[in-house]
């Protein structure tokens, strides 16, 4: 099957990236000194004006942070929710047999592997990788390196991957969603993960695009020597660099947010729909309020696309224009806000089952709040001035996509886990890596609130100590708080690794599922064999009734599933 | 259990799953495309004054060859009616018919393309040289009879050229850039209503020497971006629809609805290639 393809690649890129993290992190908080471990080894592979020494010189502190995003975002987690869950599942709870374009699908895959083989490769070239950071704003990604092929080169040959990739993913999840439901599985009969795939098919198909165009206009800035995004008059490093300028550096931030933004609800959608799943089936009652959460993720499809100009408030808009982009961000917040309260109120009064699945499913709500909430403040263009590429900004998103959207991840791979193997994982390993996960997670990203506030910039390699060093801005309590982050991130990293034992050796010797529904579930997907076999359904499913008819007063089950009829 | 409406639509989207991937498909592309179409505006609103191409707009006007590019456009329309027209002729179960029509539609296709390269030859053997003295010229060069691609001043001497001849573009108000400094003796040309005047030009005299090409003015780049990238389509197209036209037939005589889908979904695709240059013409010709 090509989700547990995807979900594997992804995930090895999701380790990936978190360890590039802990690369930074240690230089964070150790500045100048060499990296425990593997310090050695990256001087070896990296080359002495990366990793002299050992010590993280600030090219490749640079290009880590540039491909922690990049890979976070882009190869891990979209991949595994949107290519792993999306490709697994949807088919499963649609009751189709199979994706409408299997070998579109194959082709996707093949696209985004070697998309994160040009991102990996470009380590080793000379100059090493993008260091432009995960925005790769034009004409520093233009200029930062004077190499023929560079890693921002590379780059952007790897985006065009990646994009054209999921390009192809969102095209054949919509043609699935809209022609392969089956019988009697009609809209408002879907089960709410499949609203937030086909929702998010629709971002990456309409967002992408624009990045494409901008990935080829910044590609032939690089290698062509033309100046889309050259301006006149460009000095660098005090000379005139040979362009013909007459470029705009702003038209690569409007072409980039405008997939940027709706990207981020990419990283969120599917995540609420496991959620969802999860919260409705240890809850075992009816999510509450499925049509209010079903019309909230359309809107905030469609809201998606008309906020991206909130990341740009310091580009010198007028202020008109600036109203815009705050009334609109205040309004998808909206929907936002419905969905997390519907499923808060979903808990109210369910005899709540405490597996591991739901604890973080349960994580995510108040993990995801606090992101949203944070979101606000940077969403005024008065208080943004302030926030403004500081490490509140970093607070913000990573408690939306690591506590919040990792969460959700954990949650569906614990959850799906019996469906792929036929076995159980582990609840005490797995109640283990959650309470560590958790603790850590807050440990990592509360103090970048209280950093930023305080006026610690992003993207500073040494963790602010020249500058908070230089009486500046002397608050040596903010740079305290740098060892306490990388702590807890080294923690973090300890408490993963139960999950990775958990997970190979539940594959093998986990508990055998009893039936091919071990959690009692309603929708579809456990309705078929276990492992599904090619066509998925032993027989045709039909759906019969909604997708979450839990404790139905008069049934003998507190559950009856969606394909059971009368 | 096999993947259903993959032939037949469903009932109650009328679609089958193809048609429905060609729309989603299309798009996208719709995004692409205006995406470029966005940094064209963007581009073409911010260019600064005072700068070759157009020192008064900042934007060139009449530097690409409009009865060329109608003729094209002409080309590319006649394509989209065949196309329907070969697609007819399959419903009508005459696979001769449909041959016919679509060997003609590729032949526009490729027509359309070779016109093209021929366009853009003609950039790349176009200069614009610009002299010490502040003035500058445009025109083809003329080295022992014809004007090489891409050169750079670099290239000049490294032949050990002296004196430049260049077909000096006379100004007019197509021709021309608005608004630049022009050699007294060009002047005159135009005056004796001439088109070209050849006129050699000292090596040592000359700043700089660029062919018309992306890296030069920021119109090029663009238009050279938006036509390569309409080209490729093009391209495209004409592969997927010669492979139908030319070797179709066993396919057609073994799953002939299947087929005719195919060409459905082939034509909505070269409609929309079409509809690209129905845009794109007017906006980088004539506006
Ligand atoms: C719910 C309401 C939300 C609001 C009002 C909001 C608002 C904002 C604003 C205004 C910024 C720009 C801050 C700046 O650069 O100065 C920002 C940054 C960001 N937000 Fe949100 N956001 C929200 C939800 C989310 C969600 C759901 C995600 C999903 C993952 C997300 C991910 C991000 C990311 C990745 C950035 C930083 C991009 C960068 O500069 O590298 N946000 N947010
Ligand atoms: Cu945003």
């Amino acid at each position: 099957m090509i989700g547990i393809q995807y979900g594997i690649t992804s995930l090895l890129f999701l380790l990936f990236g978190f360890l590039l993290m802990l690369a930074m992190r240690y230089q964070l908080a150790h500045p100048g000194q060499p990296i425990p471990l593997v310090g050695g080894l990256m001087e070896k592979a990296l080359g002495e004006d990366m990793a002299k020494g050992g010590v993280m010189q600030a090219d490749l502190y640079n290009a880590f942070g540039a491909m922690h995003g990049t890979i976070m975002v882009f190869l891990a987690i979209v991949p595994l929710l949107f290519g792993a869950f999306g490709n697994y599942v949807t088919p499963l709870q649609i009751g189709a047999p199979d994706m409408a374009f299997p070998r579109l699908n194959m082709a996707s895959y093949h696209l985004f592997f070697w998309g994160g083989a040009v991102m990996l490769s470009s380590f080793f070239i000379p100059g090493g990788a993008a260091k432009s950071g995960w925005t790769s704003y034009s004409p520093l990604a233009t200029m930062a390196d004077s190499n023929f092929i560079n890693g921002q080169t590379l780059w952007l040959v790897g985006m065009v991957l990646l994009i054209t990739s999921s390009l192809l993913g969102a095209v054949n999840f919509i043609a699935t969603i809209i022609q392969l439901r089956a019988k009697g599985m009609t809209w408002m009969r879907l089960p709410f993960f499949v609203w937030a795939q086909f929702v998010t098919a629709f971002l990456l198909l309409l967002a992408f695009p624009p990045l494409e165009a901008a990935g080829l206009m910044q590609l032939a800035d690089n290698v062509l020597g033309t100046s889309f995004f050259l301006p006149t008059g460009l000095v660098v490093n005090g000379s005139k660099p040979d362009v013909s300028g007459g470029g705009s550096p702003l038209l690569w931030q409007h072409l980039f947010w405008f997939l940027a933004h709706p990207e981020v609800y990419v990283l969120i959608l599917p995540a609420m729909g496991i959620v969802a799943e999860v919260i409705a089936n240890n809850t075992r009652k009816p999510l509450w309020g499925y049509k209010s959460l079903v019309y909230a993720v359309l809107s905030i499809g469609f809201l998606a696309f008309i906020v991206w100009a909130h990341h740009m408030y310091l580009t010198g808009m007028g202020t008109k224009i600036a109203t815009f982009f705050q009334t609109t961000t205040m309004m998808i917040s909206i929907p936002s806000v419905i969905i997390l309260t519907a499923l808060f109120i979903s808990l109210w009064g369910g005899s709540i089952r405490f597996n591991t699945p739901m604890l973080f499913a349960l994580s995510f709500l108040p993990m995801f709040g606090i992101g949203g909430l944070t979101g606000l403040p940077l969403g005024f263009n008065a208080s943004d001035i302030y926030l403004h590429d500081s490490y509140y900004v970093i607070g913000h998103f990573h408690y939306v996509v690591a506590p919040g959207t990792i969460f959700g991840i954990f949650a569906g791979i614990y959850f799906w886990f019996p469906k792929a193997t036929g076995r159980m994982m582990s609840e005490t390993l797995g109640k283990i890596h959650w309470f560590g996960s958790l603790i850590c997670m807050n440990g990592i990203f509360m103090p970048m609130f209280i950093q930023g506030l305080r006026g610690m910039s992003r993207r500073m390699y040494d963790g602010g100590a020249t500058y908070f060093g230089s009486g500046v801005g002397a608050d040596p309590g903010v740079l305290r708080l740098n060892n306490a982050i990388t702590a807890a991130a080294i923690a973090l990293a300890l408490f993963q690794l139960p999950f990775i034992f958990n997970f190979f050796w539940s594959i093998w010797n986990g508990k055998k599922v009893e039936s091919d529904n071990p959690w009692e579930a309603t929708t579809l997907d456990w309705q078929t064999p276990t492992p599904p076999p090619h066509g998925n359904f032993a027989t045709e499913p039909v759906a019969h009734r909604g997708p979450y008819e839990y404790s139905v007063p008069g049934s003998k089950k507190d559950f009856t599933p969606q394909g059971q009829p009368g | 259990m096999e993947i259903p409406y993959t032939v037949k639509p469903r009932p109650d989207t009328g679609l089958y799953n193809a048609k429905v991937g060609i729309w989603l498909f299309l798009a996208s592309e719709v995004m692409l495309f205006g995406a470029f179409f966005s940094a064209y505006i963007l581009l073409r609103v911010g260019a600064p004054e005072g700068f070759w191409p157009d020192v008064a707009t900042g934007w060139p006007h009449g530097l690409l060859n409009i009865p060329i590019g109608t003729f094209n456009t002409a080309v590319l329309i006649a394509s989209s009616v065949t196309v329907v027209m070969a697609w007819a002729a399959l419903k009508e179960n005459n696979f001769p018919k449909f041959q016919k029509f679509m060997v003609f539609t590729v032949a526009c296709a490729l027509g359309f393309l070779t016109i093209k390269t021929f366009e853009y030859n003609e950039k790349f053997t176009h200069y614009v040289v610009r002299l010490k003295d502040g003035s500058a010229v445009t025109g083809h060069l003329n080295v022992d009879g014809h004007s090489p691609r891409f050169w750079t001043l670099q290239d000049v001497e490294e032949k050990k050229i002296e004196a430049l001849k260049v077909e000096v573009d006379v100004p007019n108000k197509f021709r021309f850039p608005v608004g630049m400094k022009i050699p007294e003796a060009v002047h005159e040309a135009h005056k004796a209503g001439k088109h070209h005047e050849e006129k050699e030009f000292k090596v040592a005299d000359i700043a700089s020497l660029k062919a018309f090409v992306p890296s030069t003015a920021t119109f090029f780049a663009i238009y050279f971006t938006m036509t390569f990238l309409h080209g490729l389509h093009v391209l495209a197209g004409a592969l997927v629809l010669g492979y139908f036209a030319f070797l179709g037939r066993k396919f057609w005589q073994q799953h002939p609805e299947q087929f005719t889908n195919r060409i459905e979904v082939a034509g909505l695709f070269w409609h929309f290639v079409d509809l690209v240059w129905i845009f794109l013409f007017p906006v980088v010709y004539l506006l």
